[in-house]
């Protein structure tokens, strides 16, 4: 587990030049690789070869980008609060609530749908957690004519129903997972287990930064659009760069797609990690905040941070949105926290609940509670800053889907 | 270097070839269906004959395994089995079985990582076990384990799939193994009526660029499915039909040696 040489930078699509990870080994520093049955290894060689050339393929770029702006409304504006934080730093969201879908997911999805489709791929299949991501899969598949199952836990299930009834309207399958605790990590191991006995037929759209390599390098290609577009928006609005960007981490996609276009600038990037009840219970999902559960260990083929206990047992994680509670954290997160260039911070249910009613309230928007993190950890970070300074938030999804639980909570008290 | 480990491992598979029989190799999940039963279970394994048994320590997420060991694995942990304890399952099990019989640990990186590699190796290599598997370790990364495993005279068994690239499965030979554990099929583990048609071909392709005893596992679970395999593979592992059958209500240890007595039946040319 050795910090390896880099030998070449990869290809990018939206990426930061220059930065070097992942290595030829697939790993961020010691994180990442690929821990894996030998069956998926080839797999993840030929998935690996075929994004390298799609993405230097000017075709394949241009279908991709067409999509997004015509089929799932890129660019997102990025919006200055008005009433939000009135004191303080000025508060910036970047909109992707307002993508096809109701999330950043679908980036993801439309890339490696096309990347599907160009390696003959029949079928699809996909984890979901919030629904978000089998909702962004199930909308692909049916603009690319595919075969599409989503593996979702059945606690999820219930609690972001109105996703599964999209899924369905939009023609998947969704099985539902009953090991473990249910939800996502369950989900992520069925997924893997369909593709790895369908290889021949199936692409495993994988929605979130993390899973064997080259998943967190192509999740943060397809992501790293959100940081590039909101940079060049900052620049144009403001006329800089905003002090601070902010962004929720559950496997940590709509983060590294936000912050890749920030690496090398004096911006500080803040990833907000899900609390659940409180780091101290033992029921949340913040893999850096808990030095006693959140150790290195490999889950789900990659190297990274991950809540377990002292038997290298993968524990359950709670959070009240389905889309942040997961064990492992994405490999290139750990290391930007290894090297100092990111910093991890956490937020509770219920400093989440109550950002996103503020949000609600102020400024008409209701995003998801996975977002709602963010906002809350952005607030916090602002009213310590003076007025003539700018955060900006990945808002990276919208709340709908959040109605049933905000009910069940608001009971709950 | 000599590995002692691997010198048992390859001296019970010649025995076997010697007989004119395929070697039988099992693998149960430690402490399934009990922690009680494990000892028992394969102190009647060795009775009945079996050449080598694979002690499975269970995991939260094992990624390569279908329902059964799921299960198993699942039952085993509400146990309160750890690494700990299948070490210490091992040594019974060493003792019961004696020096013949080949004992193996099969387990995903995590937990072994979490309790140390090094202190595994020792502990594993003091309880009388005499190799390891890790199915969700890569090739590349087996090979780097090399001079550890020798270190406390452990064998590697690799695992390769029917899609595994000869020039990568070349790779097995840095590793010297006793013999090679090759999946029937691409999925996971899990008894299954039938064998694929493909894989005598792919056995055929492997035999010589492996330069190691085959073995192979994943679906097999019946006395036909072993015999199908006379002429093209050294070993068959079996590992869910056994654990369906010592899951299934009866005494475990009596269950475990009826089947194998089957299995073994198998292992001999008809």
């Amino acid at each position: 587990m050795s910090i390896r040489e880099t030998s070449r930078v990869r290809p990018s699509l939206f990426g930061a030049a220059g930065w070097p990870y992942p290595d030829e080994h697939g790993r961020y520093g010691p994180y990442g690789g690929r821990y894996v049955p030998e069956a998926l290894y080839p797999a993840l060689v030929e998935l690996e070869e075929a994004f390298s050339e799609a993405v230097e393929d000017p075709a394949f770029r241009q279908e991709l980008q067409a999509l997004l702006e015509t089929y799932a409304g890129r660019p997102t504006p990025i919006y200055r609060t008005q009433r939000l934080s009135s004191s303080g730093a000025q508060l910036w969201l970047k909109r992707e609530d307002l993508l096809h879908t109701g999330a950043h997911k679908i980036n993801n999805a439309l890339g490696q749908g096309l990347l599907a489709k160009r390696m003959g791929k029949k079928r699809l299949v996909a984890e979901t957690g919030a629904g978000q991501h089998g909702v962004a899969t199930a909308t692909v598949a049916a603009l690319l004519g595919m075969e599409c199952v989503v593996y979702m836990g059945s606690v999820d299930m219930r609690r972001q129903e109105p996703n599964v009834r999209r899924m369905r309207l939009l023609g998947a399958e969704v099985r539902p997972v009953e090991t473990g605790s249910a939800t996502l990590k369950e989900a992520v191991s069925e997924a893997i287990r369909d593709w790895l006995s369908n290889l021949g037929s199936t692409h495993y759209l994988l929605g979130s930064a993390l899973g064997p390599h080259p998943y967190p390098w192509i999740v943060r290609e397809f992501q790293a659009v959100i940081g590039r577009e909101a940079r060049a928006q900052f620049l144009q609005r403001v006329g800089a760069l905003p002090t601070a960007v902010v962004a929720c981490v559950g496997g940590g996609s709509n983060a590294i797609g936000l912050f890749h276009a920030f690496l090398s600038d004096a911006v500080e990037l803040v990833g907000v990690e899900a609390g659940g009840r409180g780091v101290k219970t033992g029921k949340h999902a913040a893999r850096f905040s808990d030095p006693e559960r959140g150790r290195v260990g490999v889950l789900h083929g990659c190297y990274s941070y991950v809540l377990q206990d002292q038997d290298g047992q993968i524990m359950n994680t709670h959070s009240v949105s389905a889309g942040l509670d997961y064990p492992a954290v994405g490999p290139e997160h750990a290391y930007l926290r290894e090297i100092g260039r990111a910093q991890y911070t956490y937020v509770t249910d219920e400093e989440a609940i109550a950002a996103l009613k503020e949000l609600a309230r102020l400024e008409g928007i209701i995003c998801a509670l996975e977002s709602a993190h963010a906002v809350a950890a952005a607030l916090r970070l602002a009213a310590s800053m003076g007025r003539d300074e700018h955060v900006l938030v990945g808002l990276s999804g919208r709340g709908d889907k959040d109605l049933e639980t905000l009910s069940a909570a608001a009971e709950g008290q | 270097m000599m590995a002692a480990g691997r010198e048992r491992l390859a001296a019970r598979l010649n025995a076997c070839s010697a007989k004119g029989r395929l070697a039988l190799v099992v693998y149960i999940t430690c402490g399934y269906p009990s922690p009680e039963a494990t000892v028992q279970v394969c102190r009647a394994l060795a009775a009945v004959g079996v050449d080598a048994i694979e002690l499975g320590v269970p995991f939260s997420d094992p990624l390569a395994d279908g329902p059964t060991i799921q299960r198993s694995s699942a039952l085993a942990l509400r146990h309160g089995v750890t690494v700990r304890t299948c070490l210490e399952m091992a040594r019974q099990v060493r003792a019961e079985v004696g020096p013949e019989v080949g004992v193996l640990f099969m387990s995903y990186w995590n937990p072994l990582f979490q309790y140390g590699f090094e202190r595994f190796l020792q502990d594993a290599a003091a309880s009388g076990a005499d190799g390891f598997i890790l199915p969700d370790m890569p090739l590349e990364e087996l090979c780097a384990l090399v001079p550890l495993a020798e270190a406390e005279g452990l064998a590697i068994v690799p695992l390769l799939a029917p899609n595994t690239p000869l020039e990568r499965a070349r790779l097995v030979r840095h590793m010297a193994p006793p013999f090679v554990y090759v999946t029937t099929r691409l999925g996971v583990t899990g008894a299954r009526a039938d064998l694929p048609q493909a894989l005598r071909q792919v056995l055929a392709m492997l035999r010589p660029v492996v330069e190691a005893p085959l073995a192979v596992g994943f679906g097999i679970s019946r006395r036909e499915h072993v015999r199908a395999l006379w002429g093209y593979a050294d070993a068959a592992v079996v590992g869910s039909a056994l654990l369906d059958r010592l899951g299934s209500g009866g005494d475990p240890a009596e269950a475990a040696a009826a089947f194998c007595r089957e299995l073994l039946d198998g292992c001999t040319k008809a």
